[in-house]
């Protein structure tokens, strides 16, 4: 393992030491516990919790300030935190308007935050939550795990938080997280695996001449094994899966392509040249376009597609200001 | 059973844990993420050190106060699992400071209850319950048909055991191994294991007095 770290244990604290110390007038870390919050709470709004295992820099601590979350809670690398941890960034930034809590669906972070959101109301703190399943990688059904939330919780982050700026109340926010949720989709793959601190060695492995297809962010293995294709093909088949799943044909889009974190921004663009091309083609109208590193797998190589439906409403939210590290508008 | 036996029991299970640790780890690499015994080594490791001060309670408390360390330090899911195994397992031993072969059962009755509420799971999903179900099942039907304790848990590791083998022939449709769909297959899980191996190191220290 060759990682630019002083000791695994110290990776996810002095990670977020790091990320505070970057915006110190702008962040805050909580004594005992690799919690981010805005250095000055913000009253009389909605308060937005997020969170999860570390690896996926800059989400979430990164999407912590004006006008997106009140508070990140970062757990291990691709652990979620615990419930007491949770609990106490929900105290932290509570306000009388209510807490929402913005949850990955993955099985680990969707019960510690349902025990951290437990304990929050057992102290009348009115708090509630939205789970992101924007993965269409993975079948969704009433039986499985559902689908997993991916990049396209930043999205959510965006447009809660500006929407809990406005003022709104805590159902008003809760309720355009959830047309989010319902309106984004993404898909992702990489080419190379990525090394958790601890762990040592690599989720998994590929040859030279092969790539994962359907990956999450936790360096867990994809849907299935590809042979490595140009750009061009690779995106289509992402892009293809998006596409049939909800209908984008003359909508208004924003567009995300995310970097797994070791792919050059030069590949990125690429991808986004073949994408911007492809969708004008199907005849989905493109509002704005995201290309960046926001929902990271630790050195991960590769990328996903987001994809957000707008209506009005959304459209507004998605370019109200926001001061954070990793996104300002 | 005593609570000294209960300490014993939680100080054998900490130590499995340590020494299987690269093994789950590596089952997890497989159809995870990688880190289930890294999470639960380092849960374990913390409940070790927090065992002497839970010494002289009863064994409610001293369960309770194992889940609540598993929850505060595992993370993950499997944090909230065995967390709320051993807290709803505590809570079904409440203020006792002895338990009958029933009550024991009846603990590890509720431990899997607690698994099933938090998870929202049940057996034949590719999970912990695959282990630990057919083992509770096993245990019961011993003591009640008048084996001894040790007996009836022997019964009860053959039984996970057998669930272990029997998840590498399903497909996972809960946890992160359910975004496999059947590449899960040939695979064991994880969170079984590490059931079998908590259970293995229960029925050690019980035949080792």
């Amino acid at each position: 393992m060759k990682k630019l770290i002083n000791s695994v244990e110290a990776v996810e604290e002095q990670m977020i030491l790091g990320l505070v110390k970057s915006a110190p007038k702008k962040l805050r870390k909580l004594e005992g516990g690799n919690i981010v919050v805005r250095a000055d709470k913000k009253e009389n709004k909605v308060a937005l919790v997020s969170g999860g295992g570390s690896g996926h820099e800059p989400a979430h601590g990164g999407f912590v300030g004006k006008g997106m979350l009140d508070c990140a809670v970062a757990g291990a690398v691709f652990t979620s935190p615990t419930p007491d941890k949770i609990f106490e960034g929900i105290q932290a930034v509570a306000t009388d308007a209510g807490v929402l809590c913005i949850v990955k669906n993955y099985t680990g972070d969707v019960m510690n935050f349902e025990m951290a959101m437990e304990l929050a109301s057992d102290e009348d703190i009115k708090v509630a939550h939205v789970v992101v399943n924007d993965d269409v990688a993975v079948q969704d059904s009433l039986y499985t795990t559902g689908r997993r939330g991916v990049a396209g919780t930043i999205l959510v982050h965006k447009i809660a938080g500006a929407k809990a700026e406005e003022g709104a109340t805590l159902e008003e926010v809760k309720a355009v997280a959830e047309k989010v949720i319902a309106n984004v989709r993404t898909m992702g793959m990489a080419i190379s695996p990525c090394t958790v601190p601890a762990a040592g060695k690599p989720g998994f492995e590929l040859a030279e001449d092969e790539v994962e297809i359907g990956i999450g962010i936790h360096g867990e293995p994809g849907t299935h094994r590809d042979k490595i294709a140009s750009a061009d093909e690779i995106a289509k088949t992402l892009l293809d899966k998006i596409l049939a799943d909800i209908d984008y044909k003359n909508q208004e889009v924003v567009v995300m392509i995310n970097g797994m974190g070791a792919t050059p921004l030069m590949e990125l663009y690429i991808i986004n040249n073949f994408v911007q091309d492809y969708l004008a083609a199907a005849g989905v109208k493109v509002y704005d376009t995201m290309v960046g590193n926001y929902m990271t797998s630790i050195e991960m190589a590769g990328f996903s597609i987001t994809l957000l439906r707008l209506d009005d409403e959304l459209k507004k939210l998605y370019d109200a200001p926001a001061d954070t590290p990793a996104l300002k508008r | 059973m005593d609570n000294k036996k209960i300490l014993a029991i939680i100080s054998a299970i900490a130590k499995k844990i340590e020494s299987e640790k690269d093994f789950l780890t590596e089952l997890d690499n497989e159809i995870g993420d990688g880190d289930h015994g890294i999470n639960l080594a380092r849960g374990f490791k913390s409940v070790e050190e927090k065992l002497p001060t839970l010494a002289d309670k009863d064994i409610g408390a001293i369960l309770k106060g194992v889940g609540m360390q598993l929850v505060s330090t595992v993370g993950g899911a499997s944090g909230p699992l065995y967390g709320t195994a051993f807290m709803k397992a505590g809570n079904a031993c409440k203020g006792k400071s002895q338990l009958t072969d029933a009550e024991f059962a009846s603990a590890i009755n509720a431990a899997i209850e607690g698994i099933k509420m938090r998870g929202k799971a049940v057996e034949g999903e590719k999970t912990m319950l695959d282990a630990l179900c057919p083992a509770y099942k096993a245990l019961k039907d011993g003591i009640d048909s008048g084996k001894n304790l040790i007996d009836a848990l022997k019964d009860g590791v053959d039984a996970a055991a057998a669930g272990v083998e029997y998840t590498k022939t399903i497909i996972a449709t809960k946890g992160r191994a359910s975004y496999l769909k059947e590449r899960s297959l040939g695979h064991q899980d994880p969170g079984a294991t590490s059931s079998l191996f908590i259970l293995q190191s229960t029925l050690e220290v019980l035949r080792g007095a």
